[in-house]
């Protein structure tokens, strides 16, 4: 049994480590071999960006080499797919090699892409890379005062962000000693200032309470760089000294080009992670088009499902249980204070007060990433 | 005109019926028609706000077994 995991992000990485730990036996007898093909030889551990975009950590802090996070008895290429020949159980890549398999597992998650918006790239600031957040940070340090607009596009990586870059620039201009100078925008696509209605509830008040504007209903359409307007495609439009941005997403682009999927999202089974219309693929993480977030908690979860099931598939012959939909996201909530929101299909987020001991526990699980990513944790 | 699709976002809380509803018709061209599954009861009024704020095109909604169908064209 040939398995290939293609991605070596959260959620790659934990398929590969948790399905070599399940097959220890199989893997060593020779009946079965684990193939994982990434980008990089390096994996980041992306939440970390948004602390570097406020001098918490910096870059070198966010990476480990790939390979150190794996089990031996993963057989590891930095060596990215090129071409999906799906009919034929086979992938071709970037190296020239050949991959047969058995099971494909496609994890290749997702990037932002704001060159899709007129003027974003050279109005805006990010977060969303490891380039993107330092120059973030550069901005904010030299920044003395004005109007400082958050907006957010559609469909973007970890939902939480939104909420929790508020509190955190609050926070920021605080510790400078120039809140007073800095007024906080926060322009939102739907009807309420975050998707989950809880997490909505909860922010209103405390964005009143620190000072920050909202406006709903507000999709970037472009910007306008030299007269400093963010325009929606509402047809309104707001002023920014400081524009920064949660930027659209799309899924890779080789899923895109290979036809897999709109937009770089590959249609997936809600329940199996079956790649629909494919009985021997499957799809997770950022990269299905499933109504779930998109953060490496999903992914987690998904990973460990689709783990489990994938070893009883070589064991039984039939996987064992389905995704729930769970997802589980820290909420940086200021003052160095943290809840969290966790749900799934049928049970929506029921948040708890912010704590300071869970901000403690999100810092430490900046850490413990490391151990979840093998599959530990 | 284009074949009506279908979006299902039943049982999902994050990111919700409305932003998936948004990040399909962004991807969208003018004329395009989708079908919204949603379990989610906010729809019913959120969604024709935002299609109407925007300016895009309401066709129809309407509640089976407990899941709405909204019905939206894609207008600019």
């Amino acid at each position: 049994m040939r398995i290939l995991v293609v991605g070596g992000g959260t959620a790659g990485t934990i398929v590969a480590n948790n399905l070599a730990r399940r097959l220890t036996g199989e893997t060593r007898a020779g009946k079965v071999r684990i193939t994982l093909l990434s980008a990089s030889d390096r994996h980041m551990y992306q939440p970390g960006l948004l602390y570097v975009a406020f001098g918490h950590m910096t870059p070198d802090q966010l990476y480990r080499d790939e390979a150190s996070l794996l089990e031996p008895n993963i057989d590891f290429h930095v060596d990215p797919v090129t071409k999906f020949n799906l009919d034929k159980n086979q992938v071709l890549t970037a190296g020239g090699k050949t991959h047969d398999y058995d099971i494909l597992v496609i994890a290749t998650g997702s990037r932002m892409v704001p060159e899709e918006t007129p003027g974003l790239n050279e109005g805006a600031e990010f977060f969303y890379t490891e380039a993107s957040a330092v120059k973030m940070f550069k901005r904010l340090r030299e920044f003395q005062g004005g109007k400082v607009v958050v907006a957010v596009g559609v469909p973007h990586k970890c939902p939480i962000a939104p909420v929790e870059v508020m509190f955190m620039l609050h926070d920021y201009f605080k510790a400078r000693g120039i809140r007073d100078k800095v007024q906080l925008s926060y322009h939102y696509p739907i009807g309420r200032i975050h998707t989950i209605e809880n997490v909505a509830i909860w922010a209103k008040p405390e964005f009143e309470r620190i000072g920050v504007a909202t406006e709903t209903l507000f999709n970037i359409k472009e910007v306008d760089v030299k007269n400093k307007l963010l325009k929606s495609e509402e047809d309104t439009e707001v002023p920014y000294d400081l524009l920064i941005v949660i930027p659209a997403h799309r899924g890779m682009e080789v899923l895109e080009t290979e036809n897999l999927g709109e937009g770089g999202w590959i249609p997936t089974d809600r329940f199996s992670l079956a790649m629909k219309g494919r009985d021997n693929v499957y799809v997770v993480g950022d990269t299905t088009n499933l109504p779930v977030s998109k953060t490496g908690s999903a992914a987690h979860f998904q990973a460990e499902t689709l783990a489990e099931n994938i070893a009883s598939i070589v064991k039984i012959g039939a996987p064992v249980r389905d995704y729930d939909g769970k997802v589980y996201c820290f909420i940086e909530a200021g003052h160095d204070r943290a809840t969290y929101a966790m749900f799934n299909y049928q049970n929506p987020p029921d948040l708890k007060p912010p704590s300071k001991p869970m901000h403690w526990f999100k810092l430490s699980y900046n850490q413990m990433y490391w151990t979840s990513v093998r599959g530990l944790l | 005109m284009s074949e009506m699709r279908i979006i299902d976002a039943r049982d999902t809380f994050c990111p919700g019926p409305l932003m998936e509803l948004i990040s399909y018709m962004k991807r969208a061209s003018v004329g395009d028609e989708f079908e919204l599954l949603s379990t989610d009861k906010g729809s019913i009024n959120d969604i024709p706000e935002w299609i109407k704020k925007v300016g895009h095109e309401m066709l129809s909604s309407e509640q089976v077994e407990g899941v709405w169908h909204i019905k939206v064209r894609k207008a600019k």
